[in-house]
């Protein structure tokens, strides 16, 4: 179902043509990263570190080196030292020292599964065998495994270097707070407005809460790969699966010391990546092993190496306590979040800041979040970086209020929903935003509006915001003597954007989609483009396809008004063909004009380059998900009997791409809502580095997904385009906490709402009778 | 140093000998030694089901069965389904209802669908469900893929034979063959 505000006066964008590389990917034709293979190819692996947290006493590499196939051996002493530069990349604030020391330790171990060494060898199997023949010695240190164990000020410290900031905005540097003492607690961001004891008076109701979530992995089902040949002249190319090949090229520059200019990165065809493709850790390991050995090196992660060492995102500790007055205005919100980093800063506390809340407005707000550091990974993005956790605490006190208040949820949401011209948490005013259209056509879906009934059934809903967009993009369009077009970006296609942007060119150029061939190409081979991540790529790139076709448009019309001897002013162009007014000039359809480009002047490419702006300055969207659950009285497992998801998308240019973003959105939220969680021992060792015991869902554990696409188009973009990806992560967790409530009156306060999470909260509860609903338990 | 075995074994209806180290996976080998590398490593522990090949009728992730263990079996992987040119139903269902996304899980997937479908041409969406639990996929939350097998399923997936299942432009030969052979 698509609800648009405006009627469409389009003819390829709104359709669902079949992407352009589809064949290849149904047939196994697709090269992915791992599918590459050179002549001379040698296959590196990782040692990873075997403890949470120790100090590297020693590092033998001999009997390794020696061990019949093994070419090249690294440990970190082979990489540089690297200074710690905050560089932007893309929509990724990095440390550079902090990376560097991410992708091979020094010193010390921070987490399971660190990087410590790393062999290439003349197979996968003697790579693995030689790194048995690794010696360390580590001295064992005592790990801190939680956010709220390492904001103690007794806690062991991890980086004696750090000290807390309080950062202003989120890419302020910051400036100290507090006593010069090491800590484990780096960044600390506020947003303040209003009088917030006031707001708290004024409130009828007042409820106060405290939430815990696990970190969850992006959980793409293609491991991070790398192939790097270095060649004599100190020219590197890197063959890998990343969302970000301008991110690879600047990343694995930093970490090495290689010019960017001597680094080309192919981007493979990718196997997911939800933001955790975005940084480095195979691609500098294969680039030393391959300059050492000469020779190509490939690397493939194993499963148990995504798990322990790449993502994940972050597990949080929060506390909210939020007011309403008795017509259900929220007169007070005060957020407290604390967001694990791993180990080393930048976890996404400042997004989770700047969207928890943000589809509200609160006159009396206070929101303070802090980035922790604990012997865990380093995360790394993953969809809507950060708002999903925030969400689930504001949205489950939300509903709570709502129901204080005796209002309709969704209409307590649009009661207090933000509209154009209301700030943010961070300040600036939203510009048109679609949050209010998108809660009433939630409010009016089948799915709203069918009734459920049965024992321990129960609906929620919950809201969702993230920024979207921005960033730098280039394209180019290229007009084909026989009128074919050729579209080439940089972004790399993870959904089928390839297509996406094929039919803005043929949009505007009045082509045939099956005449327009989408490519994604190398960092040599297109100006700059920033990640495939962002929510940006139909949005930024998107804009740059379009002015590309612009350019292209308005090179055809010099030709026809050359050919036909007239000026350019003089020349239309309407559905698909060019014509001149008067003295009986034919019309020319774009192959016609195509055949006539080597006798006016040579081919024509158009182009564009831009940079749409920071992170969220375009776009801003909105999600409302609504989920009825069912809850085994037995055994207290959740099912999920039906669920919806309505989403501020702009303008859908292929409709079931974005239906497609909305429902893996929403199954993601699912997992994470359910079942996807990281265990570590005491120890801080990970017990579930397998896709057996990380749980992700499966078809069986998922209904249809119903979409509700909401159109308020993006007055900031040409065709109205908001990005889609990412905002249908955010409100999953809450909305099914929020049903598990109605269905048995239990809050769920901590994810995943596993069994044995909701038995202990029913347990806690005390009295509860699985089979008796909500309104009778109350 | 490893000595290797060689391997007779029927692939996509092609006789294959081959040589491996009775270490290697049949997924490494279809990989690294034949090539074939439309089936797809996402775990190596057969969790994922990317791997997925048809061997002698049953959808196995190839991950966990050796290289050598496929001597004298009858193995369709991806790269097999199609007939020729023409794509079996089950690709064209996936296109057509934008079933995939990054696809890296679209082999597994396809192939778990045409074993269940060889066995089960009509099946419920619960049976689907079931069949296809084996496979992950972390981008479309499956409505579309689901969706795709019950369409390919209505448009009539018959009998496999060496790997080629009959689709639509291929039934009539299909139908002409088993008359022959009731003759």
């Amino acid at each position: 179902m698509t609800q648009s505000t405006i009627k469409s006066e389009f003819t390829v964008i709104g359709t669902r043509p079949i992407r352009h590389d589809g064949i290849d990917k149904v047939t196994g034709r697709a090269r992915y990263g791992a599918d590459i293979a050179l002549p001379g190819m040698l296959h590196g692996a990782v040692l990873r570190s075997p403890h949470a947290h120790a100090r590297i006493r020693s590092i033998d590499m001999a009997k390794a080196r020696r061990h019949p196939g093994v070419k090249a051996v690294v440990t970190g002493a082979d990489f540089p030292e690297v200074k710690g530069v905050m560089a932007q990349v893309g929509e990724l604030i990095v440390n550079t020292h902090y990376l560097s020391l991410n992708v091979m330790a020094r010193g010390k171990v921070l987490y399971d599964g660190h990087a410590v060494a790393a062999v290439a060898a003349t197979s996968r199997h003697v790579a693995l065998e030689a790194l048995e023949l690794i010696e360390v010695d580590y001295e064992v240190l005592t790990p801190v495994m939680t956010a709220e164990e390492a904001m103690k000020p007794d806690a062991p410290v991890l980086l004696e270097e750090l000290r807390t900031k309080l950062m202003a905005h989120r890419t302020d540097p910051g400036s100290a707070e507090g006593p010069d003492r090491p800590t484990n607690v780096p960044g600390h961001i506020r947003f303040e407005r209003g009088d917030l004891a006031a707001g708290f008076r004024a409130a009828a109701h007042i409820v106060e809460r405290e939430f815990v979530t696990a970190a969850v992995h992006q959980g793409y089902i293609e491991p991070q790969n790398a192939l790097a040949i270095y060649g004599a002249d100190g020219h590197v190319t890197i063959h890998c699966s990343t969302q970000g090949s301008f991110n690879v090229r600047t990343l694995t520059s930093s970490v090495l010391g290689i010019p960017e200019g001597s680094i080309r990165v192919v981007p493979a065809e990718i196997g997911g990546g939800f933001g955790g493709k975005t940084t480095v850790y195979l691609e500098p390991v294969a680039t030393i092993l391959s300059k050492l050995s000469g020779r190509p090196v490939k690397m493939v992660m194993s499963r148990a190496d995504v798990l322990r060492a790449t993502g994940p995102t972050s597990g949080t500790k929060m506390k909210v306590r939020m007011g309403a007055a008795r017509d259900g205005t929220i007169t007070a919100a005060e957020v407290w979040l604390a967001y694990e980093a791993g180990a080393f800063p930048g976890s996404p506390f400042a997004p989770g800041a700047m969207c928890t809340m943000a589809p509200y407005n609160v006159a009396n707000l206070r929101i303070d979040s802090f980035d922790v550091v604990v012997n865990r990974p380093k995360v790394a993005a993953y969809r809507a970086p950060g708002s999903p956790a925030s969400a689930f605490a504001c949205e489950t006190v939300i509903d709570e209020l709502a129901t204080l208040c005796g209002i309709d949820p969704l209409d307590f949401r649009i009661l207090n929903g933000v509209r154009e011209g209301m700030p943010q948490p961070a300040g600036p005013p939203y510009k048109r935003i679609g949050f209010i259209e998108t809660c009433t056509a939630m409010r009016e879906s089948a799915h709203y509006q069918a009734r459920l009934e049965g024992p321990n059934r129960g609906r929620g809903v919950a809201a969702g915001f993230w920024f979207n967009g921005g960033l730098q993009s280039s394209a180019t369009v290229n007009i084909h003597g026989d009128g074919s077009v050729s579209v080439v970006t940089g972004s790399v296609d993870i959904g089928g954007s390839r297509t996406t942007q094929a039919m803005i060119a043929a949009e505007v150029l009045g082509a045939d989609i099956n005449d327009v061939r989408p490519v994604v190409t190398d960092t040599d081979s297109i100006g700059h483009t920033d990640v495939t991540g962002g929510s940006r790529v139909a949005l930024a790139t998107g804009m740059a396809v379009y002015e590309a076709a612009h350019d292209a448009l308005a090179q055809l019309k010099a030709r026809a008004a050359k050919l036909w001897e007239k000026p350019i002013a003089e020349v239309r162009f309407a559905a698909g063909t060019f014509s001149a007014a008067g003295n009986g000039v034919p019309p020319m359809t774009l192959k016609q004009l195509a055949t006539r480009l080597a006798r006016t002047g040579g081919p024509i490419v158009g182009r564009a380059t831009l940079n749409a702006g920071a992170v969220g300055a375009v776009g801003n969207a909105f999600a409302v998900a609504c989920v009825d659950v069912e809850i085994d009285p037995e055994t207290a497992k959740v099912r999920i009997l039906r669920c919806s998801i309505a989403q501020d998308v702009g303008r859908a240019l292929h409709p079931g791409y974005v239906e497609g973003q909305m429902q893996g959105a929403l199954a993601q939220g699912i997992g994470w809502a359910l079942s996807e969680e990281y265990f570590y021992d005491r120890n801080g060792l990970l017990r579930n580095a397998g896709l057996l015991d990380y749980r992700m869902p499966t078809c069986l554990d998922l209904p249809m997904i119903e979409t509700v696409i909401v159109e308020v188009p993006n007055p900031h973009h040409p065709l109205g385009v908001r990005g889609v990806g990412e905002v249908g992560i955010v409100p999953p967790m809450a909305a099914v906490a929020n049903a598990i409530y109605q269905a048995i009156g239990v809050r769920m306060t901590e994810l995943p709402m596993s069994p044995p999470h909701l038995l202990k909260a029913i347990g806690q509860r005390g009295g509860v009778t699985l089979d008796s609903h909500a309104a009778a338990a109350d | 140093m490893v000595h290797k075995v060689i391997v007779e074994t029927t692939i996509n209806g092609d006789p294959v000998e081959l040589l491996c180290e009775p270490r290697q996976s049949l997924l490494e080998v279809l990989r690294d030694e034949l090539d074939l590398t439309g089936s797809k490593e996402g775990c190596l522990t057969g969790d994922c089901g990317a791997c997925t090949v048809i061997v002698d009728g049953r959808a196995v992730c190839s991950c966990l069965m050796l290289g050598a263990e496929a001597a004298g079996k009858h193995i369709t992987t991806v790269e097999g389904l199609a007939n020729g040119a023409t794509l079996h139903v089950l690709q064209q269902k996936f296109l057509e209802h934008a079933s995939l996304q990054c696809g890296i899980c679209t082999p597994g997937f396809l192939m778990s669908a045409k074993a269940l479908l060889d066995h089960n041409p009509n099946p419920t969406e619960g049976e689907i469900r079931y069949a296809l639990a084996g496979n992950l996929c972390r981008c479309t939350g499956y409505d579309k893929i689901v969706k795709a097998v019950v369409d390919a399923a209505r448009h009539g997936v018959g009998a496999s034979q060496h790997g080629k299942v009959p689709t639509e432009s291929t039934a009539e030969v299909t139908r002409d063959i088993l008359e022959r052979e009731k003759r």
